[in-house]
């Protein structure tokens, strides 16, 4: 190994001191264990089987080539404690695949202002698992899972207890949950991509003062599910085609004193869901092309939908209760049929959003594959003449006639 | 050349022919005769195709017309009251049944030229008066010089030069060894027309003999009374048939 | 058949009723095309009209043609060709003609204005039920002698597909909701045309709202080209039962 290291100064006169390059066939442990605080350990490209690799000093692992490390579906492959510890341009492939040690590509525990940049992921239970840790960069990374079904598969990128961090342009697919945050504060998450994931693209709870912002979610199982949590921000995003029976663009529950504003809903069975959520702003959104733009649960109050389109939804709003503590207001609803005579861009007569229908469908849900026939659309326009079934106070005043520019 | 065999035809409850038996022969022309409702209109349907009778079967020119539609391109038919596609004109509307006859190459014109059709192609059939129609009625009916021509009260509706011109034809081609059965409600026309006479009353022959049979059987000089006899006698109803007489 | 065809086009092509249609169905699409904004409302405000109106004027002319068209029917009949040729070539006329009223009316516009996919399908439904209503049209014609009684039929079997079927599906899932009906309901809207259209339609414009679905056979016939293709060839059964019933019968008419 000296012998090695002796040629490789020799013949690569520019490479600094502190720099180990390793080729296929060489062990990254024992280079981890033979290295100095600081040293960036650089692997040539080809493929490095090893696993269980445990790193608790400041080193920089990266990759030339795209060097790749199979770990041969056994346990861990990297796991990390300690600080300044940067993985970058890796290829790292098959994990064990366990729920009870929760195996992963590379672990972190009590770390701090670490970063795993530029690392492809493929077949890995847990992609990214970060426990207890702070100031990490998690940036540009690819995650890929290929299990069946949600049991045989972990999250993507995965936090625990983190605070102060930043996950930016990675693309996760086809894990458990995309990206999962438990108990994360103060961490930003933007322009990632998170597409097919088994259960939801986004999940987080009790994770309080973070910003989403201009992410992808689509075609997860279940949509977005954030729950327990005050103060998000959440903007810009594109939420869909999560379609099914309890897919959800995004699921609110107990979210409260939030912003959800400039996202696009589409083609989702149900935009937004949400219960138990007050004191949120909804602004600037386009639902379009949802089965619901809206199922707002009676348990909810004091929110804030305002200036948001509503185009090409089957129903834009529906509720389970007869009780509206919310406000509507100055929405465009493509539905409206209402006129503005003093040409003030706004409908002289209010909307109401929910219809009759939806509120038949809300109870009996079958009954959805009646809708656009003519007796339905009959039952529609008589109850927007006398009211009686659907709730008094769900009304838009102040209806926009044309849509807003929210490209 | 036409043989009726058996035929059965029920409308509803109603019978209108019962076991109905007929020989119709070339070179011979029938008069086929009876009251109102006798089911004359039902023969001549059932032996076009355009009726389907309940039972038995008829015989042209050794097929049976059962399944069959290619026996009709030997007939020539001219119905009670012709009507055509309002937008055709005349024109179109001869072209049309000479398109339906694609193997006959050589078309009869004679009563096209006699009652002046040539000179009224353009017409659209939605302008023609009744007796046009029925001259455009005939002159399909004679234009493929067809073995057999049925003709359902052809001088209806027609002006006296026109009847006529429609007679001589009749005689001509019935002389010229064709089957020509005829119905008609003027009883002096027939005379003139016809050497056969079948009369049929509730669905059965009541009489089918030759005219002079018939002359002689009833025992009168003029067609018109012996006619009238032969319709008392139907209506007493206990007169023995006459024996067909064809052998 | 082709030369019977092409002189029953011929009439009914020259027809005012044609002309009429076409004009209706012209000025139909340009104003839908001038009060909406986008391709979607287009689509919507055209759903009504393919699914109501197509369907009647199907099934009244229809039936008010072949009553027009007895005697020329019968001369046919007296000539050396088919008595299933003279049929086919009656339904084929009425049938092309609304097909063409419809297409020429939306097409022009169409040209001018565009149009997407589900208008596309759209005017595919509209024709199906053209021929769905016309069969069905004929089939009351043949089994009637009286015009009257026969355009009473057709108005009846209108209503009865465009209206009160769907209510008495509504009411059947009301009453008995506490049962898991999907599956019955689904079957029950293959029984009418008009609902299978519209589901045809409900699968373009309201997938979202059809895969809220529980189960994973609905998941599989909204989402993927299964329900589609299941709904086109059900829609192909209802286009053949009522003309091939309807020639049955006109085989053995008497006229």
């Amino acid at each position: 190994m000296k012998t090695l290291l002796l040629c490789l100064f020799l013949l690569s006169s520019p490479v600094l001191a502190g720099t180990v390059l390793l080729k296929p066939g060489d062990s990254i442990k024992e280079a981890v264990a033979k290295a100095q605080e600081g040293d960036v350990i650089i692997l040539s490209a080809g493929e490095y089987s090893e696993h269980e690799i445990i790193i608790r000093k400041s080193l920089t692992i990266q990759g030339e080539g795209m060097p790749t490390i199979n770990g041969k579906e056994q346990g861990d492959i990297f796991i990390v404690a300690g600080e300044n510890i940067h993985f970058k341009n890796l290829r790292i492939i098959n994990t064990g695949k366990s729920n009870i040690d929760d195996s992963a590509a590379i672990k972190f525990f009590d770390s701090q202002h670490c970063s795993v940049e530029g690392v492809e992921l493929d077949n890995t239970f847990f992609g990214l698992h970060f426990s207890n840790s702070s100031n990490l960069t998690i940036k540009n990374n690819k995650l890929i899972s290929r299990a069946e079904r949600e049991y045989q598969t972990g999250n993507g990128i995965h936090l625990w207890k983190c605070k102060d961090s930043m996950i930016e342009g990675n693309h996760v697919e086809g894990h458990r949950d995309g990206i999962y945050l438990e108990f994360v504060t103060n961490t930003i998450s933007q322009h990632n991509t998170v597409d097919g994931n088994k259960r939801y693209g986004l999940h987080f709870m009790f994770s309080h003062d973070n910003s989403y912002i201009k992410n992808t979610f689509r075609k997860n199982g279940a949509g977005v599910a954030v729950m327990y949590t005050r103060n998000v921000v959440m903007r810009d995003n594109v939420f869909e085609e999560n379609e099914g029976p309890s897919s959800y663009g995004i699921l609110l529950k107990d979210i409260t004193d939030s912003e959800v504003v400039g996202n696009i809903f589409r083609k989702n069975t149900i935009g937004i869901y949400m219960e138990g959520s007050s004191r949120t702003l909804f602004k600037n959104n386009a639902f379009t092309s949802n089965g619901w733009a809206l199922k707002l649960m009676a348990s909810c109050d004091n929110n804030t939908f305002e200036a948001n389109n509503f185009i090409a939804n089957t129903f834009d709003i529906s509720t389970n209760g007869s009780v509206v503590l919310n406000t509507l207001k100055e929405n465009y609803w493509d539905k409206y049929e209402g006129y503005d005579l003093n040409k003030d861009k706004i409908g002289d007569v209010p909307y109401r959003p929910i219809s009759l229908f939806s509120v038949i469908v809300e109870k009996i849900p079958s009954a959805v594959i009646l809708w656009r026939s003519f007796m339905v659309t009959l039952l529609d326009r008589m109850e927007k003449i006398i009211p009686a079934i659907t709730p008094e106070n769900m009304i838009d005043n102040n209806p926009k006639m044309k849509p807003y520019d929210l490209s | 050349m036409i043989s009726v065999r058996n035929i059965s035809k029920k409308f509803g409850k109603l019978e209108v022919l019962r076991e109905f038996n007929l020989e119709f022969e070339a070179g011979k022309s029938y008069a086929l005769m009876g009251p109102n409702g006798s089911g004359k209109t039902t023969l001549i349907k059932i032996i076009l195709g355009m009726v389907i009778p309940n039972k038995g079967d008829i015989i042209v020119q050794g097929d049976s017309i059962k399944n069959n539609f290619k026996y009709r391109s030997n007939i020539g038919y001219m119905p009670q009251i012709g009507r055509y596609p309002d937008n055709m004109k005349i024109g179109q509307l001869f072209r049309m049944m000479q398109d339906m006859r694609p193997e006959i190459k050589e078309y009869d014109l004679e009563l096209i030229g006699a009652f002046g059709l040539d000179q009224m192609m353009e017409k659209p059939m939605h302008t023609l008066s009744g007796g046009t129609r029925q001259k455009v009625s005939a002159a399909l009916a004679f234009m493929f010089d067809a073995d057999i021509l049925i003709l359902d009260e052809p001088t209806a509706g027609l002006d006296p030069m026109a009847v006529e011109t429609l007679k001589n034809k009749i005689k001509k081609e019935r002389d010229s060894g064709k089957l020509i059965l005829i119905t008609s409600h003027i009883l002096s026309e027939l005379d003139e027309l016809t050497d056969q006479a079948i009369y049929i009353y509730e669905g059965d022959i009541f009489f089918n003999d030759s005219v002079d049979a018939l002359k002689e059987t009833t025992g009168e000089d003029r067609f018109t009374t012996a006619i009238a006899r032969l319709m008392e006698w139907s209506l007493k109803k206990k007169q023995p048939k006459t024996e067909m007489s064809h052998v | 058949m082709f030369k019977l065809l092409k002189y029953s086009l011929y009439d009914i092509l020259k027809s005012r009723f044609a002309i009429l249609y076409t004009i209706f169905m012209v000025l139909v699409a340009v104003s839908i095309y001038q009060v909406s904004e986008d391709l979607a409302k287009v689509s919507l405000s055209l759903l009504n009209i393919m699914l109501m109106i197509v369907p009647l004027i199907a099934a009244v002319f229809a039936t008010t043609h072949f009553f027009n068209n007895l005697e020329f029917t019968e001369l046919m009949l007296a000539q050396p060709v088919k008595r299933r040729n003279v049929f086919l070539s009656q339904i084929l006329a009425v049938i092309i003609m609304l097909s063409a009223a419809i297409l020429i009316g939306f097409g022009i516009p169409m040209l001018l204005w565009g149009a997407d996919e589900s208008i596309l399908i759209l005017l595919a439904i509209g024709i199906a039920l053209s021929i769905v209503f016309a069969g069905l049209a004929f089939l009351a014609s043949v089994l009637t002698r009286d015009k009257a009684k026969a355009i009473g039929i057709s108005l009846s079997f209108w209503i009865y597909f465009s209206l009160i079927y769907d209510g008495f599906v509504l009411y059947l899932i009301y009453s008995l909701s506490d049962y898991p009906l999907e599956k019955t309901t689904l079957s029950l809207v293959f029984l009418n045309p008009v609902d299978l259209g519209r589901i045809i339609m409900l699968m373009k414009l309201d997938i979202s709202a059809l895969m809220g679905y529980t189960g994973a056979f609905f998941q599989n016939f909204f989402g993927s080209a299964k329900g589609m293709f299941l709904s086109s060839s059900i829609m192909l059964l209802w286009i053949s039962w009522p003309i091939a019933t309807a020639m049955r019968i006109f085989k053995r008419k008497d006229f």
